[in-house]
Parts: C-alpha cells; structure tokens; sequence
C-alpha cells in the first residue's frame, strides 16, 4: 500500500515525522482523513485529535489545540499551534503589550533623542573598549 | 602580626567575587546548552512554514494577502528583542548601536519609525533615549512561550494591517557560534518569499472555508513563528554573551588575587626583616 510522509510540528518542537497509511486530522469544516495522493489543500484545525496510521495498522494520536494543515500530493504537514487561541485572549495580550509600554514609559516624548542614544552607546562602547585594553595589558 | 590586614580583606573580597563570577559562569554555560537545543527545536516549525508559505506564493491564488503585497515605506514597525538582564558583554548595546544607525538612516530619508520591545533592556534604553513604544513584554524567562510574544508581534501587525506601518522589522542577536553573536535586522513583513521553483505549473489549493480567512491566519502564524525563532535564538546569545564575560571577569579576579597576594608577601617580607633589624640591633646595644 502507498504511504504519504506526515510531518507534525509546533513552534516549540517537532512532534511527529514519518510515512503513513493515512492521516486524520480536526479540520475546521469537520473531520479529514487524508490519503495518499490527495488533492493541495489548506485549512486551518479545531482543538482535537491528530491521528496517523502506520504501515502495519498501528495507530498513534497527536493533541493539537489548534493549527494549520497542508497537503501536498506526497507531503503532509500539520502546523500545531502551542498556544490556546483565541480572538479575545490575543486582544487582551495586545492590551496587555500596550498597557505595560504605556506605564514604564510615562511623562516621555515619543521623539527618539538621537544625541542621548549614541553618547549613550559610545560610553558603552568605551567601557568595553578598556575593558578590553586592561584584559589584553593584564594577559 | 598586624601586617597588610587591609590587604587580606581585599584578597578574601576578590575571591568572594570570583565565586560568584564562577558561578555564573558555569549556569551560563548549561543554560546556554538549554537554550541552543530549544533554537534547534524550534527549527523545523519554521522550515515547514516556510515551506508552506513557498507553496503559497507560487499558487496562483484568487486573493493576494497584504503581507505579501509591498508598498511605499512612510512608517516602519520595529520589534526588538534584547535580555532581560545585564552582565552579558557588549550584546545589547552593540544590538542598539545598529539599530540607532538604521534609525538615523530612516530619519534621514524622512521615514517614521515605533517599536516594541522584548526584554527589559531594549524597554529602559527607550525609556532613557526616546521614541515611540507602541508595546513592551519583558520577563520572559530561559523557556520563553509563544503565547508571550503574541501581544507586541500582533500590535505590530494590527498596525500594518491598518496602515499605519509599511514593513516590520526584528532586530535581535545571531548567534553565529558561542563566542560570536552577530546583531542583525530583519524584515518580517511584507514577507519576501521565494517561490517554489518545483511547482510551475497553474494551480491552487483547496482553501477551506475560505482562501482570506485560511491566509490570514496562515500568515500570522508564519510571522510568530519568526518572532519566536529570533527570541529563542537571542536568548542562547545571552547566555553565550553571559559565559564568555562571566569566565573574563573570573580570570581578572585571579590574576589581581595573585597581584595582591605578591604585594602582601612583600610587605610581609618587609616587616619580618624589620623587625629582625630592631631586635639585632637592640641586642647590640646592650
């Protein structure tokens, strides 16, 4: 029997990579079972299961909270996500962003003071500078 | 024997310091070991992703996303990632030195710029030098979650997608190998991707539902996805960085031990010799 490669990831690390019988997978529109020599597809996944079947009829399941899925006529890849997503918990992390920018940074111009950062950056520069020297003069 | 008290003090001091710098040292180094494993994992992710987003831009889709469309630059969008914490060389100013000639180059050709900032250091050097901050997330310890870079990288894109930005960028550290780290500045948005040369033929994918919503999320993924690889990766520089000026301050520590421990045994040397000259020539006067 014909396999199609499988390839699970998520951001954080890769889950699953190998040759399959077939793949099912929690797309959007309803449960998919991909095999070998399916049509190019992209859709994204509800929270659910990811199942593979190995030659052989062995069976291993994968959790995804979510994610991408693509096919390709030999290739199938399945774009975990890793965080819990959600229109209002990415608004509240923007909020979230915003808000803390907004209290470190209080009573300030918006206006980048270019003389202030590089005579910053040069004091810098010349603290490593002998640093450097005293190492070099000392070894 | 009252001799060079102040000189052990500074002696047992030095050496107090030198524990510590040691120490550091030796965390740096299996917390950088940590962190370069979690650089690789997170590797593939971003390959297939790429992938994928190849496979996109040579499809021959009905709907052009944004991110793939580039317009007249008037504002840029910039994240940068530095540490949280200090004691790690020369690696934040030299990311901001770079970042200070971009913007001057950008002011220069009348370009606007706002930034969000990972890490505390790029949110204090604002905070002292100017600039817009449209965002900030800081703390996001030796395991960063992508969850935590949700906020500044959406507000980012929520603004190119309003149009008040043209391009984002992200600047952070390379980490080329332990003892070099490269500060580097990257587009992110509008994306360049390069179009699989294998499939030329005319064809598209099945988008369900529909190609703009699947896109759309596609893409931003695709751009978290980047976001979290250049903070991964400028975490392992950190404690690269940390390593490496963590074992100079270690060897500085011993060698003005042994310059302190010379000069005591002088001054040792000196007294014994001194007081042996008051007893002979006491013996002699009497």
């Amino acid at each position: 029997m014909s396999t199609i490669h499988v390839e699970i990831v998520s951001a954080e690390r890769e889950i699953f990579s190998g040759d399959v019988e077939i793949v099912f997978a929690p797309a959007r529109m309803g449960e998919v079972g991909i095999l070998p020599g399916h049509a190019a597809m992209l859709t994204p996944l509800r929270p659910g299961e990811v199942r593979v079947q190995l030659v052989g009829g062995e069976q291993q399941a994968f959790y995804v909270s979510g994610g991408m899925l693509e096919v390709q006529p030999k290739v199938v890849t399945v774009l975990s996500d890793t965080a819990i997503r959600a229109h209002d918990l990415d608004e509240a992390a923007v909020m979230k962003a915003k808000q803390e920018a907004e209290d470190a940074l209080a009573n300030r111009s918006d206006k980048l003071d270019f003389t202030k950062a590089q005579a910053e950056l040069a004091e810098l520069a010349a603290q490593l500078q002998t640093i450097q020297r005293l190492r070099r003069r000392g070894g | 024997m009252a001799v060079g008290k102040e000189i052990r003090v500074k002696i047992a001091s030095v050496q107090n310091t030198q524990k510590i710098t040691r120490a550091m040292e030796m965390v740096a180094t299996s917390k950088m070991r940590k962190a370069q494993e979690r650089m690789r994992a997170a590797r593939p992710y971003a390959a297939r992703m790429r992938n994928v987003i190849a496979h996109v831009a040579a499809a021959n889709a009905e709907y052009r996303h944004p991110f793939l469309v580039s317009r007249e630059v008037k504002r840029v969008g910039i994240i940068v990632v530095s540490t949280d914490r200090g004691l790690c060389g020369g690696l934040n100013s030299n990311l901001f030195r770079m970042l200070v000639q971009h913007m001057k180059r950008w002011q220069a050709a009348n370009v606007e710029f706002e930034v969000c900032t990972v890490g505390r250091k790029a949110l204090q050097f604002f905070q002292r030098v100017g600039g817009k901050v449209s965002g900030q997330v800081s703390k996001i310890g030796d395991a960063p979650h992508l969850a935590q870079l949700l906020g500044p990288v959406k507000i980012m894109i929520d603004a190119y997608l309003e149009g008040r930005v043209d391009q984002i960028f992200i600047a952070s550290n390379d980490f080329v190998n332990s003892m070099t780290q490269k500060p580097d500045l990257e587009q992110l948005v509008p994306l360049k991707a390069e179009a699989d040369s294998e499939l030329t033929q005319h064809w598209d994918y099945i988008y369900e539902p529909e190609a703009q919503e699947v896109l759309d999320q596609l893409m931003v993924r695709y751009v978290e996805s980047l976001a979290y690889q250049r903070v991964v990766e400028n975490i392992a520089c950190e404690q690269a960085a940390r390593m490496v000026a963590m074992k100079s301050a270690s060897d500085n520590a011993g060698k003005l031990i042994k310059e302190l421990q010379l000069i005591y045994n002088k001054a040792r040397q000196a007294a014994i010799t001194q007081e042996l000259a008051e007893i002979v020539s006491g013996a002699a006067a009497v």
